[in-house]
């Protein structure tokens, strides 16, 4: 496992307003046990709702906050005890905090990296250009970091946090803000890193789409505890997301039962049918379903992973 | 200290993004040129006018204040960026810093260096080499050694207060200028003779207490060779060395205490 995590808990202290002086200390727990193991190589989706403490996972495994319980490996490091050798292994991207220097050009950013990890300079090169080509670097490799577009500042990020190599990356909400060229883009090159094998890849999103692209597994958190950690489809089977197939008839619907699926509702004063799959493959239901009625249309829908998720971050 | 080289870079990298703004950079700079030379008018001014201060001559009283001075600018120069800290605190800046691997006490301080403070180091040398002329010292080896080595270790017990007072920051956000109070107030305290001060609880508290009677007095007091006032033993006279490394070691173990309760920001 590159990274293991065992009942971590962040605990913040919150001083509330009471009266006109007096405050009162809360405890608050951003992080309350989270048990984590990850495999070298894969790539996975931690999500939640905002505040769910997302952030402060990661911000413990790459030893930017001290976990207030619990234990945790990354490259068999110590996060915060060994913080300077752990940051040699891993990339990091937090969205809102610029590994690039604000007044310079991006290229300059890149070399002063590369003195800050010690990479050879042959390394860097190869790492560099492979960079420029996937992500189109060169149109603003010479603009300062100012003067760029968040998509193209992204793009300098994730670079910058793979020039030295790392065996781990954590990106924190990758593709906030982006059009979606830029998240097409990153995404493309997220999978590409992916599938090189080069790096285990951690990553929070609220984006959907990220997810469905990138993620194998997700991991999913809520109040500070992991609620769901398994691939996409054992969400859906698990949370109770149905393929469905919509029926559109030229008679009204007869009310029938139909062995391995549900009726869901009746719409459109009967001619329009909804059957929520329930063991039963999609054909053997068309089939049943052709026999017994009039069909003049029909459509299969897959379960829509918001739904999915929403139905999770309500449940309390 | 092996990572010398890449904080070279890194301060380098500040002093090209500053003068990416040249105009800013030049008003900065011509300022801070004019103040620095005001400043040194002034000391002049005040010297050839009073006589004295706390029973001290005049030229005892320049030698005090050139090395509080360039103690403190040193201090500055190098560690004065330490205040930045509270900012990025707040702002969850300092994430970025703790994922670089190396020390954020020395990204700190490179990564925000200020070329303009470096002027004051200039000022501060001009008032000290002054003061050395001028009072009348009996050199020998030890003393040669005393004048090179005092404003060393005044610079970095200033530079520990400096780094002790933005440490605060990491439990204590709005600690806006009390910092401020032990480290431009202590180079006040140490540009005059400690005996102005009299023997009070404060008075001894500052000079002995954070250590502040060795970054200028005490030291002037073995260069010039005179007994103290207030009886404070000869031999303390030689211990800033000493007191500087305390002030280290004390800076150093609060830091990482600190670095521990660094909170950041949600994102």
């Amino acid at each position: 496992m590159i990274i293991e995590a065992t009942g971590l808990r962040k605990d913040f202290t919150v001083r509330r307003k009471v009266g006109r002086f007096r405050r009162e200390k809360h405890v608050v727990s951003a992080v309350d046990g989270v048990d984590l193991a990850i495999g070298r190589g894969e790539i996975l989706g931690y999500i939640g709702p905002n505040g769910a403490g997302k952030s402060t996972t990661l911000k413990m495994l790459t030893g930017v906050l001290t976990p207030s319980a619990g234990r945790a490996r990354v490259c068999g490091l110590e996060p915060v005890a060994q913080r300077v050798t752990l940051a040699r292994r891993i990339g990091v991207v937090f969205g809102q905090r610029s590994q690039l220097w604000w007044d310079l050009p991006l290229a300059e950013s890149f070399s002063l990296l590369r003195h800050i990890y010690k990479v050879p300079a042959a390394d860097h090169a190869a790492r560099l250009k492979r960079c420029t080509a996937l992500l189109g670097l060169d149109e603003f490799a010479q603009t300062p970091v100012r003067q760029l577009s968040l998509g193209q500042r992204m793009r300098g990020e994730l670079t910058a946090a793979l020039l030295h190599g790392p065996e781990v990356l954590f990106l924190d909400e990758p593709t906030i803000g982006l059009d979606v060229l830029s998240k097409q883009a990153v995404r493309e090159f997220l999978a590409e890193v992916h599938a090189a094998g080069e790096a285990t890849i951690v990553l929070t999103t609220h984006d959907l789409a990220d997810i469905e692209k990138l993620c194998r597994r997700l991991v999913v958190i809520d109040h500070g505890r992991v609620v769901h950690d398994g691939s996409l489809d054992e969400l859906h089977a698990r949370y109770g997301s149905r393929r469905e197939i919509v029926a559109d008839l030229d008679a009204a619907w007869p009310g029938l039962t139909l062995p391995g699926a549900q009726v869901t509702a009746v719409e459109n004063d009967g001619r329009r049918v909804r059957l929520a799959l329930d063991g039963a493959t999609a054909g053997e239901v068309v089939a049943a379903l052709a026999q017994a009625v009039p069909l003049r249309d029909l459509s299969v829908q897959e379960p829509e992973i918001e739904d999915v998720i929403a139905r999770l971050y309500r449940r309390d | 200290m092996a990572d010398l080289g890449v904080y070279l870079h890194i301060v380098r990298a500040q002093i090209r993004s500053q003068t990416q703004y040249r105009m800013s950079f030049a008003i900065d700079l011509a300022a801070s040129t004019l103040i620095s030379a005001l400043d040194i008018a002034t000391v002049f001014v005040l010297f050839s006018v009073s006589g004295g201060l706390g029973g001290f001559g005049g030229p005892a009283v320049l030698l005090i204040a050139g090395l509080s001075a360039l103690a403190f600018a040193i201090a500055d120069a190098v560690f004065g960026n330490a205040e930045r800290l509270r900012e990025l605190v707040r702002s969850g800046g300092f994430d970025a810093l703790l994922l670089r691997p190396l020390s954020a006490l020395a990204q700190l301080l490179a990564v925000n260096f200020a070329p303009r403070r470096v002027g004051r180091v200039v000022q501060g040398m001009v008032v000290y080499g002054l003061g050395l002329a001028v009072a009348d010292i009996d050199w020998n080896p030890a003393r040669v050694l005393l004048a090179v080595v005092t404003p060393l270790t005044g610079a970095v017990m200033f530079g520990c207060l400096f780094i002790i007072g933005a440490t605060v920051a990491f439990w204590w956000v709005e600690s806006g200028e009390v910092a401020n109070a032990f480290t431009y107030g202590g180079r006040d305290f140490t540009s005059y003779p400690l005996t102005m001060y009299g023997g009070g609880f404060f008075g001894r508290f500052f000079a002995f207490g954070i250590g502040f009677a060795f970054v200028a007095y005490l030291p002037a007091l073995a260069l010039l060779d005179r007994p103290d006032p207030m009886g404070v033993p000869d031999w303390l006279r030689w211990c800033s060395p000493l007191t500087a490394m305390i002030a280290v070691l004390a800076a150093t173990a609060l830091w990482r205490v600190g670095i521990r309760h660094y909170r950041s920001t949600g994102s």
